[in-house]
């Protein structure tokens, strides 16, 4: 059943031109930055004499264009999932969720599914483009799996908290400047903690999680850390949703 | 081993401390269509939005064919159709793909979901409007939409708020067709204030005022009360209302316009052919005699003001 719910959301996102025109701008930019990565890697690589200056063209065209991925993502995310409940919500469409056999997990799920598998179309398209380095030079794959595995990770995270704020208002564009400062305020963390690299607080930035990923690292804490993000915030939003059926 | 298929017990909704609806409880047996009625605000919707366990009652329970709707949500929703006041319609999709969403949430099997949009297009009439955007429909389609969602699944029962709100009349003729054929195999609930609607097509009929049910039972309770124990007489030369008690039966008489006069007689009475015969004697000009019509409404004020007055 909830791949169901998934497959109503993702309709709807390629039901308008909205969806595409998402898609293929953020495509566009990804393509833009791997090129301009590939010309530099030969600009600097060119440059760098001593051993120790030479890095991989997979890590070095590749952090560039997943280090651009997870700051668009930033701002993709919280638009993309703005309209997940709150659109229902003004559009007063929820009720036929509601009266569908689905528990409320099951709904939220889904939509969350939806967007996450929408993202993640991306994700894997990345992933492609950076694979053709593999036409003339050895690419590292195990640098592209950790980095997509964490940008997918670190989407779902945006996605949960972007479908919370969803669903506390009616108003599509409060929920996505919400999420956003949000977000942001999570990456920023990173920043005001720098001087103090244990402090709890600075341990909870997004950014700090991505890291070891961006580094090619799979580290279970850092994938703990944004499957906890998530599940908390759809938690969240199933309790206010239910918090609506209980108080009307 | 009861067949009844919706059992409300006791529903009482509070909203910040005041009763929107109390302690209302009814039960409704397979093929029967209850009607809904009540002024604006009576607590109508809200008791459907209970039903279909859209909110959650503050006291009291929901059993759909025996499944309680708290402790079993899933299973009792799959045996209702619902269509809220607010048309659920997600208006970027085509009627045939906003179906198919309905009926494969509705767990109809992949099998017969081509079956189902095709039936449920049939009934409602929206065969030739496949391919069309729901947003580019008229206010009457968009409703039909809404009804075929509610019906695709083959539900036990069936919900309708106001169904035939914002119709044209060759419309609403339909949909109360199709709600009476579907109520011959399901139940079907519909709320409105739109009286007569409740005569054509309502077996069960429920007045529901101030959250309180003030009313139930059998349509036939209702007409009986309709055509009732009054008369319209028309009169051109009408006498005074006292002439009229002298004849025996007539319990009460009134002076309407336009020479009318509403006449109550006593129970069992039947004065009509001693009025006639005494109009014609006494020249009143008797051009008009009927049943009077309006008592149904009449029958639904003094429901509701009672209610008021007590």
């Amino acid at each position: 059943m909830i791949i169901n719910v998934a497959r109503k959301e993702l309709k709807s996102m390629f039901a308008s031109p909205m969806g595409w025109v998402i898609l293929s701008l953020l495509m566009f930019a990804f393509g833009t930055q791997y090129l301009n990565g590939v010309n530099d890697y030969f600009a600097v690589m060119s440059g760098a004499m001593r051993p120790a200056e030479r890095t991989g063209v997979t890590q070095f065209v590749g952090q560039s264009v997943y280090g651009l991925a997870s700051f668009i993502m930033l701002f993709a995310v919280p638009l993309l999932s703005m309209r997940l409940i709150s659109e229902e919500r003004r559009s007063q469409t929820l009720p036929f969720l509601f009266s569908a056999p689905l528990s409320l997990t099951e709904i939220v799920v889904g939509k969350f599914l939806g967007l996450v598998a929408f993202l993640s179309v991306l994700i894997v398209f990345i992933g492609a483009m950076l694979s053709t380095l593999n036409i003339w030079s050895d690419v590292d794959f195990g640098f592209l799996l950790a980095n997509s595995f964490g940008l997918l990770l670190m989407v779902a995270g945006f996605a949960a908290l972007g479908i919370y704020f969803s669903s506390l208002t009616q108003q599509p564009v409060i929920a996505a400047i919400l999420t956003f400062i949000a977000l942001f305020a999570l990456m920023m963390l990173d920043r005001f903690f720098a001087g103090d690299p244990n402090n709890i607080l600075g341990s909870l930035a997004l950014m700090r999680h991505f890291q070891s990923f961006s580094n090619g690292l799979i580290d279970t804490a850092d994938v703990v850390y944004f499957i906890l993000f998530a599940v908390t915030f759809l938690t969240l939003t199933v309790r206010r949703l239910d918090a609506d059926r209980l108080r009307g | 081993m009861n067949n009844f298929t919706v059992e409300a017990i006791e529903l009482t909704r509070l909203y910040g401390g005041r009763e929107a609806v109390s302690n209302v409880s009814f039960t409704l047996s397979k093929g029967e269509v209850l009607g809904f009625l009540g002024p604006n605000g009576a607590g109508k919707s809200t008791t459907m939005k209970m039903l279909t366990g859209n909110l959650a009652p503050s006291n009291g329970s929901v059993k759909i064919c025996g499944i309680d709707m708290m402790e079993n949500p899933k299973e009792a929703k799959a045996l209702i159709g619902y269509l809220p006041e607010m048309r659920p319609l997600y208006k970027e999709l085509t009627v045939d793909e906003y179906l198919t969403m309905a009926a494969r949430l509705h767990r109809v099997s992949s099998k017969h979901i081509k079956q189902a949009v095709e039936t449920a297009k049939e009934r409602c009439g929206l065969g030739h409007m496949s391919k069309r955007l729901i947003e580019n429909l008229s206010n009457g389609y968009q409703q039909r939409v809404g009804i075929a969602q509610a019906i695709i699944h083959r539900p036990m029962v069936v919900i309708l708020d106001e169904p035939t709100v914002g119709l044209d009349p060759i419309q609403i003729r339909d949909i109360r067709a199709l709600i009476r054929e579907v109520g011959k195999e399901h139940s079907v609930i519909i709320s409105t204030h739109i009286l007569p609607e409740v005569e054509m097509v309502c077996d069960q009929v429920q007045i529901i005022d101030k959250g309180k049910l003030v009313f139930n039972g059998s349509i036939d309770v209702l007409k009986r009360q309709r055509v009732g124990n009054k008369l319209l007489v028309g009169m051109r030369n009408a006498p005074n209302a006292n002439d009229l008690l002298n004849i025996a039966g007539v319990a009460e008489a009134e002076n309407l316009p336009n020479g009318l006069m509403r006449v109550r007689f006593e129970d069992g009475a039947a004065p009509a052919e001693t009025i006639v015969q005494t109009a014609v004697q006494q020249g009143w000009g008797l051009y008009q005699i009927a049943p009077d019509q309006t008592s149904l409404e009449d029958v639904f004020m003094q429901l509701t003001y009672q209610e008021q007055a007590a």
